[in-house]
Protein backbone atom coordinates (compact mmCIF):
# COMPACT_ATOMS: atom_id res chain seq x y z
CA UNK A 1 0.00 0.00 0.00
CA UNK A 2 2.70 2.68 1.31
CA UNK A 3 4.56 1.53 -1.94
CA UNK A 4 1.46 2.24 -3.94
CA UNK A 5 0.68 5.64 -2.93
CA UNK A 6 4.81 6.37 -2.90
CA UNK A 7 4.06 5.77 -6.95
CA UNK A 8 1.04 7.83 -7.09
CA UNK A 9 2.36 10.53 -5.49
CA UNK A 10 5.48 10.37 -7.59
CA UNK A 11 3.52 10.62 -11.06
CA UNK A 12 1.83 13.59 -9.49
CA UNK A 13 4.92 15.46 -9.24
CA UNK A 14 6.29 13.86 -12.45
CA UNK A 15 6.91 17.09 -14.58
CA UNK A 16 9.28 18.50 -11.21
CA UNK A 17 10.95 15.14 -11.31
CA UNK A 18 11.35 15.61 -15.17
CA UNK A 19 13.29 19.51 -14.28
CA UNK A 20 15.58 17.85 -12.13
CA UNK A 21 16.27 15.26 -14.65
CA UNK A 22 16.86 17.91 -17.29
CA UNK A 23 18.83 20.24 -14.82
CA UNK A 24 21.24 17.31 -14.52
CA UNK A 25 21.73 16.73 -18.31
CA UNK A 26 22.29 20.65 -18.08
CA UNK A 27 24.51 20.71 -15.35
CA UNK A 28 28.09 20.90 -17.76
CA UNK A 29 27.07 24.14 -18.19
CA UNK A 30 28.18 25.26 -14.77
CA UNK A 31 31.67 23.83 -15.79
CA UNK A 32 31.80 24.99 -19.29
CA UNK A 33 30.18 29.07 -18.81
CA UNK A 34 33.14 29.63 -16.33
CA UNK A 35 35.69 28.15 -18.67
CA UNK A 36 34.26 30.12 -21.61
CA UNK A 37 34.16 33.28 -19.72
CA UNK A 38 37.91 32.86 -17.71
CA UNK A 39 36.61 32.07 -14.00
CA UNK A 40 38.49 30.18 -11.73
CA UNK A 41 36.76 28.51 -8.57
CA UNK A 42 34.54 30.13 -5.73
CA UNK A 43 36.26 33.05 -3.76
CA UNK A 44 37.90 31.49 -0.58
CA UNK A 45 37.49 27.69 -1.83
CA UNK A 46 40.97 27.20 -3.07
CA UNK A 47 42.65 23.83 -2.44
CA UNK A 48 46.07 24.59 -0.25
CA UNK A 49 48.47 24.97 -3.36
CA UNK A 50 46.21 27.80 -4.81
CA UNK A 51 46.32 29.65 -1.38
CA UNK A 52 49.90 30.12 -1.16
CA UNK A 53 49.78 30.88 -4.66
CA UNK A 54 47.41 34.20 -2.96
CA UNK A 55 48.56 34.25 0.47
CA UNK A 56 52.52 33.72 -0.20
CA UNK A 57 52.46 30.76 2.15
CA UNK A 58 50.29 27.80 3.40
CA UNK A 59 49.00 28.37 7.20
CA UNK A 60 49.61 25.44 8.93
CA UNK A 61 46.38 24.45 10.25
CA UNK A 62 44.72 24.84 6.93
CA UNK A 63 47.21 21.97 5.58
CA UNK A 64 46.55 19.71 8.42
CA UNK A 65 42.73 20.45 8.28
CA UNK A 66 42.50 20.39 4.82
CA UNK A 67 44.61 17.04 4.67
CA UNK A 68 42.18 14.89 7.21
CA UNK A 69 40.48 12.99 4.24
CA UNK A 70 39.43 12.14 0.62
CA UNK A 71 36.58 12.25 -0.43
CA UNK A 72 35.32 9.54 -2.96
CA UNK A 73 34.89 12.21 -5.80
CA UNK A 74 36.29 15.50 -5.35
CA UNK A 75 35.28 18.32 -7.29
CA UNK A 76 32.60 16.52 -8.94
CA UNK A 77 35.47 15.02 -11.11
CA UNK A 78 36.46 11.08 -11.33
CA UNK A 79 40.33 10.33 -11.66
CA UNK A 80 41.43 10.93 -15.28
CA UNK A 81 38.45 12.44 -16.11
CA UNK A 82 39.27 16.07 -14.93
CA UNK A 83 39.20 17.83 -18.63
CA UNK A 84 36.89 18.97 -21.67
CA UNK A 85 34.23 16.32 -22.39
CA UNK A 86 35.18 13.45 -20.18
CA UNK A 87 34.71 16.33 -17.19
CA UNK A 88 31.56 16.91 -18.50
CA UNK A 89 30.32 13.56 -18.68
CA UNK A 90 31.31 13.14 -15.53
CA UNK A 91 29.96 15.99 -13.79
CA UNK A 92 26.27 14.66 -15.16
CA UNK A 93 27.33 11.05 -13.42
CA UNK A 94 28.12 13.13 -10.50
CA UNK A 95 24.95 14.78 -10.27
CA UNK A 96 22.71 11.66 -11.11
CA UNK A 97 24.87 9.83 -7.86
CA UNK A 98 24.33 13.15 -6.12
CA UNK A 99 20.79 13.33 -6.73
CA UNK A 100 19.89 10.02 -5.92
CA UNK A 101 22.19 10.03 -2.92
CA UNK A 102 20.11 13.63 -1.40
CA UNK A 103 16.75 11.73 -2.50
CA UNK A 104 17.44 8.56 -0.69
CA UNK A 105 18.11 10.36 2.35
CA UNK A 106 15.07 12.36 2.41
CA UNK A 107 13.03 10.07 1.74
CA UNK A 108 14.46 8.08 4.76
CA UNK A 109 14.19 10.75 6.90
CA UNK A 110 10.74 12.10 5.63
CA UNK A 111 9.92 8.31 6.31
CA UNK A 112 10.95 8.80 9.49
CA UNK A 113 9.58 12.05 10.60
CA UNK A 114 6.53 12.46 8.65
CA UNK A 115 4.97 9.47 8.13
CA UNK A 116 2.62 9.26 10.85
CA UNK A 117 0.76 12.50 9.83
CA UNK A 118 -2.14 11.16 7.77
CA UNK A 119 -2.65 12.16 3.92
CA UNK A 120 -4.69 14.83 3.61
CA UNK B 1 29.80 29.89 -0.44
CA UNK B 2 30.78 26.26 0.97
CA UNK B 3 33.54 26.83 3.51
CA UNK B 4 36.43 24.48 2.92
CA UNK B 5 38.35 22.01 5.89
CA UNK B 6 41.04 24.29 6.97
CA UNK B 7 39.87 27.22 6.61
CA UNK B 8 38.17 27.58 10.18
CA UNK B 9 40.15 27.13 13.31
CA UNK B 10 38.44 24.33 16.18
CA UNK B 11 36.71 27.61 17.44
CA UNK B 12 34.33 28.58 14.98
CA UNK B 13 33.72 25.34 12.77
CA UNK B 14 33.13 23.66 16.95
CA UNK B 15 30.74 26.78 18.00
CA UNK B 16 29.10 26.16 14.11
CA UNK B 17 28.73 22.04 14.57
CA UNK B 18 27.00 23.09 17.93
CA UNK B 19 24.51 25.56 16.71
CA UNK B 20 23.57 23.65 13.84
CA UNK B 21 22.96 20.49 15.71
CA UNK B 22 19.80 22.33 17.83
CA UNK B 23 18.76 23.49 14.70
CA UNK B 24 18.29 20.14 13.12
CA UNK B 25 16.60 18.72 16.18
CA UNK B 26 14.10 21.49 16.13
CA UNK B 27 13.75 21.38 12.30
CA UNK B 28 13.22 17.51 12.65
CA UNK B 29 10.21 18.29 15.32
CA UNK B 30 8.54 20.61 12.92
CA UNK B 31 9.13 18.19 10.31
CA UNK B 32 7.14 15.73 12.37
CA UNK B 33 4.50 18.34 13.30
CA UNK B 34 4.09 19.73 9.51
CA UNK B 35 4.99 17.61 7.08
CA UNK B 36 2.21 14.96 5.75
CA UNK B 37 3.42 11.65 4.21
CA UNK B 38 2.17 13.14 1.01
CA UNK B 39 5.01 15.74 0.97
CA UNK B 40 7.35 13.26 1.22
CA UNK B 41 8.42 13.15 -2.19
CA UNK B 42 8.35 17.51 -2.20
CA UNK B 43 11.12 17.25 0.30
CA UNK B 44 13.37 14.87 -1.77
CA UNK B 45 12.81 16.76 -4.68
CA UNK B 46 13.62 20.02 -2.87
CA UNK B 47 16.70 18.56 -1.66
CA UNK B 48 17.48 17.47 -4.65
CA UNK B 49 16.68 20.71 -6.51
CA UNK B 50 18.80 22.55 -4.00
CA UNK B 51 21.84 19.92 -5.08
CA UNK B 52 21.32 20.51 -8.41
CA UNK B 53 21.11 23.79 -8.63
CA UNK B 54 24.27 24.47 -7.16
CA UNK B 55 25.85 22.79 -9.79
CA UNK B 56 25.21 25.74 -12.21
CA UNK B 57 28.66 27.54 -11.53
CA UNK B 58 28.03 31.12 -12.53
CA UNK B 59 30.89 32.78 -13.76
CA UNK B 60 32.33 36.49 -12.96
CA UNK B 61 33.90 36.98 -16.05
CA UNK B 62 37.74 36.89 -15.13
CA UNK B 63 37.01 36.29 -11.50
CA UNK B 64 35.24 33.44 -9.19
CA UNK B 65 32.31 31.51 -9.76
CA UNK B 66 28.92 31.76 -7.81
CA UNK B 67 25.83 29.34 -7.92
CA UNK B 68 22.08 29.94 -6.14
CA UNK B 69 21.13 27.35 -3.26
CA UNK B 70 16.95 27.41 -4.01
CA UNK B 71 16.92 27.97 -0.48
CA UNK B 72 13.86 30.57 -0.07
CA UNK B 73 11.96 28.81 -3.04
CA UNK B 74 12.01 25.64 -0.50
CA UNK B 75 10.91 27.16 1.99
CA UNK B 76 8.01 28.79 0.13
CA UNK B 77 7.16 25.33 -1.36
CA UNK B 78 7.77 23.04 1.98
CA UNK B 79 7.99 25.91 4.68
CA UNK B 80 11.07 26.83 6.35
CA UNK B 81 11.83 24.31 8.58
CA UNK B 82 11.41 21.47 6.16
CA UNK B 83 13.75 23.72 3.89
CA UNK B 84 16.29 23.44 6.69
CA UNK B 85 16.33 19.68 6.37
CA UNK B 86 15.98 19.55 2.74
CA UNK B 87 19.37 22.04 2.34
CA UNK B 88 21.43 20.16 5.17
CA UNK B 89 21.07 17.14 3.20
CA UNK B 90 22.15 18.51 0.11
CA UNK B 91 25.08 20.37 1.74
CA UNK B 92 26.03 17.33 4.14
CA UNK B 93 26.08 15.00 0.23
CA UNK B 94 28.16 17.92 -1.32
CA UNK B 95 30.65 17.51 1.69
CA UNK B 96 30.92 13.78 2.27
CA UNK B 97 30.93 12.80 -1.43
CA UNK B 98 32.49 16.10 -3.58
CA UNK B 99 34.34 17.20 -0.79
CA UNK B 100 32.38 20.89 -2.01
CA UNK B 101 32.60 22.08 1.81
CA UNK B 102 34.57 20.61 4.60
CA UNK B 103 33.92 17.91 6.97
CA UNK B 104 34.56 20.15 9.61
CA UNK B 105 32.77 23.25 8.19
CA UNK B 106 29.26 20.82 7.45
CA UNK B 107 27.73 22.92 10.76
CA UNK B 108 29.32 26.61 9.29
CA UNK B 109 28.03 25.59 5.76
CA UNK B 110 24.33 24.20 6.90
CA UNK B 111 24.20 27.34 9.61
CA UNK B 112 24.94 30.18 6.79
CA UNK B 113 22.95 28.83 3.61
CA UNK B 114 20.55 25.72 4.99
CA UNK B 115 19.57 28.00 8.13
CA UNK B 116 19.94 31.39 8.04
CA UNK B 117 19.46 31.82 4.37
CA UNK B 118 16.21 30.24 4.34
CA UNK B 119 14.74 31.55 7.59
CA UNK B 120 15.71 35.38 6.46
CA UNK B 121 14.39 34.40 2.95
CA UNK B 122 11.34 33.07 3.85
CA UNK B 123 10.74 35.66 6.41
CA UNK B 124 11.31 38.54 3.94
CA UNK B 125 8.84 36.70 1.62
CA UNK B 126 6.46 36.23 4.13
CA UNK B 127 6.10 40.13 5.24
CA UNK B 128 6.00 41.06 1.69
CA UNK B 129 3.06 38.58 0.36
CA UNK B 130 0.81 39.56 3.00
CA UNK B 131 -2.33 37.36 3.82
CA UNK B 132 -1.79 33.67 2.61
CA UNK B 133 -3.95 31.96 0.12
CA UNK B 134 -4.36 31.26 -3.63
CA UNK B 135 -2.54 34.50 -5.16
CA UNK B 136 -4.11 36.39 -8.17
CA UNK B 137 -4.06 40.15 -8.97
CA UNK B 138 -2.57 42.32 -6.67
CA UNK B 139 -1.80 39.45 -4.15
CA UNK B 140 0.07 37.36 -7.01
CA UNK B 141 2.87 40.09 -7.50
CA UNK B 142 3.36 40.47 -3.63
CA UNK B 143 3.77 36.74 -3.59
CA UNK B 144 6.24 36.65 -6.75
CA UNK B 145 8.32 40.43 -5.51
CA UNK B 146 8.16 38.95 -1.93
CA UNK B 147 9.90 35.69 -3.10
CA UNK B 148 12.42 37.97 -5.32
CA UNK B 149 13.41 40.32 -2.80
CA UNK B 150 13.59 37.12 -0.01
CA UNK B 151 15.97 35.48 -1.78
CA UNK B 152 18.13 37.91 -2.92
CA UNK B 153 18.44 38.78 0.66
CA UNK B 154 18.86 35.28 2.27
CA UNK B 155 21.87 34.56 -0.09
CA UNK B 156 23.29 37.75 0.81
CA UNK B 157 23.07 37.19 4.48
CA UNK B 158 24.57 33.65 4.09
CA UNK B 159 27.45 35.20 1.85
CA UNK B 160 27.74 37.79 4.48
CA UNK B 161 27.87 35.42 7.89
CA UNK B 162 30.24 33.18 5.41
CA UNK B 163 32.60 36.48 5.33
CA UNK B 164 32.33 36.95 8.82
CA UNK B 165 33.34 33.50 9.83
CA UNK B 166 36.16 33.45 7.36
CA UNK B 167 37.53 36.79 7.77
CA UNK B 168 38.14 36.30 12.09
CA UNK B 169 39.85 33.79 11.50
CA UNK B 170 43.62 36.07 11.48
CA UNK B 171 41.96 37.09 14.52
CA UNK B 172 41.30 34.15 16.43
CA UNK B 173 44.38 31.81 15.56
CA UNK B 174 47.52 32.60 14.53
CA UNK B 175 50.88 30.62 15.07
CA UNK B 176 54.31 31.43 16.99
CA UNK B 177 55.48 33.17 13.97
CA UNK B 178 52.11 35.73 14.25
CA UNK B 179 50.78 34.11 10.86
CA UNK B 180 47.07 33.08 10.78
CA UNK B 181 46.81 29.24 11.28
CA UNK B 182 43.85 29.20 9.10
CA UNK B 183 42.20 31.40 6.71
CA UNK B 184 44.97 33.73 6.17
CA UNK B 185 42.58 36.89 4.85
CA UNK B 186 40.75 39.66 7.84
CA UNK B 187 37.61 40.85 7.45
CA UNK B 188 38.52 43.98 5.07
CA UNK B 189 39.16 41.76 2.40
CA UNK B 190 36.48 38.69 2.88
CA UNK B 191 33.75 40.76 3.23
CA UNK B 192 34.20 43.23 -0.06
CA UNK B 193 35.49 39.86 -1.86
CA UNK B 194 32.02 37.89 -1.08
CA UNK B 195 30.07 40.64 -0.66
CA UNK B 196 30.21 42.85 -3.89
CA UNK B 197 29.96 39.35 -6.03
CA UNK B 198 26.87 38.29 -4.07
CA UNK B 199 25.20 42.00 -4.32
CA UNK B 200 25.79 42.56 -7.88
CA UNK B 201 25.44 39.28 -9.48
CA UNK B 202 25.06 35.81 -7.47
CA UNK B 203 22.11 37.47 -5.40
CA UNK B 204 20.47 38.37 -8.90
CA UNK B 205 21.30 34.68 -10.04
CA UNK B 206 18.97 33.47 -6.88
CA UNK B 207 16.34 36.24 -6.82
CA UNK B 208 15.55 35.18 -10.84
CA UNK B 209 15.96 31.54 -10.41
CA UNK B 210 13.18 31.35 -7.90
CA UNK B 211 11.12 33.60 -9.25
CA UNK B 212 11.08 31.51 -12.58
CA UNK B 213 10.39 28.30 -11.33
CA UNK B 214 7.74 29.82 -8.74
CA UNK B 215 5.85 31.37 -11.84
CA UNK B 216 6.00 27.74 -13.27
CA UNK B 217 4.99 25.79 -10.40
CA UNK B 218 2.26 28.53 -10.05
CA UNK B 219 1.00 27.12 -13.58
CA UNK B 220 2.13 23.77 -13.37
CA UNK B 221 1.31 22.87 -9.75
CA UNK B 222 -0.53 25.90 -8.10
CA UNK B 223 -1.74 23.79 -5.10
CA UNK B 224 1.85 23.48 -3.80
CA UNK B 225 1.75 27.25 -3.11
CA UNK B 226 0.14 28.18 0.34
CA UNK B 227 0.62 31.78 0.01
Amino acid sequence: MANLKFKIQNSKFRKLWIGIAILIILSPVGLILPELLKAGGAWGEWGADEVEKIAGYVPRGLKKLSELWKVPIPDYAFSGWEQGLKSYIGYIFSGIIGAALVIGVSILIGKIFAGKNGNS
Amino acid sequence: MHIPDGYLGPITYGSLWAAVIPIWIYASKKVKELLKASQVPLLALSAAFSFVIMMFNVPLPGGTTGHATGATLIAILIGPWPAVIALSIALIVQALIFGDGGITAIGANCFNMGFAGVLAGYGIYRLVAGVRGQGSGVRRTRQLIGAGIGAYAGINLAAFLTAVELGIQPLLHTGADGRPLYSPFPLSITIPAIMLEHLFLFGIVEAVVTVSVLLYIKKSHPELIRG
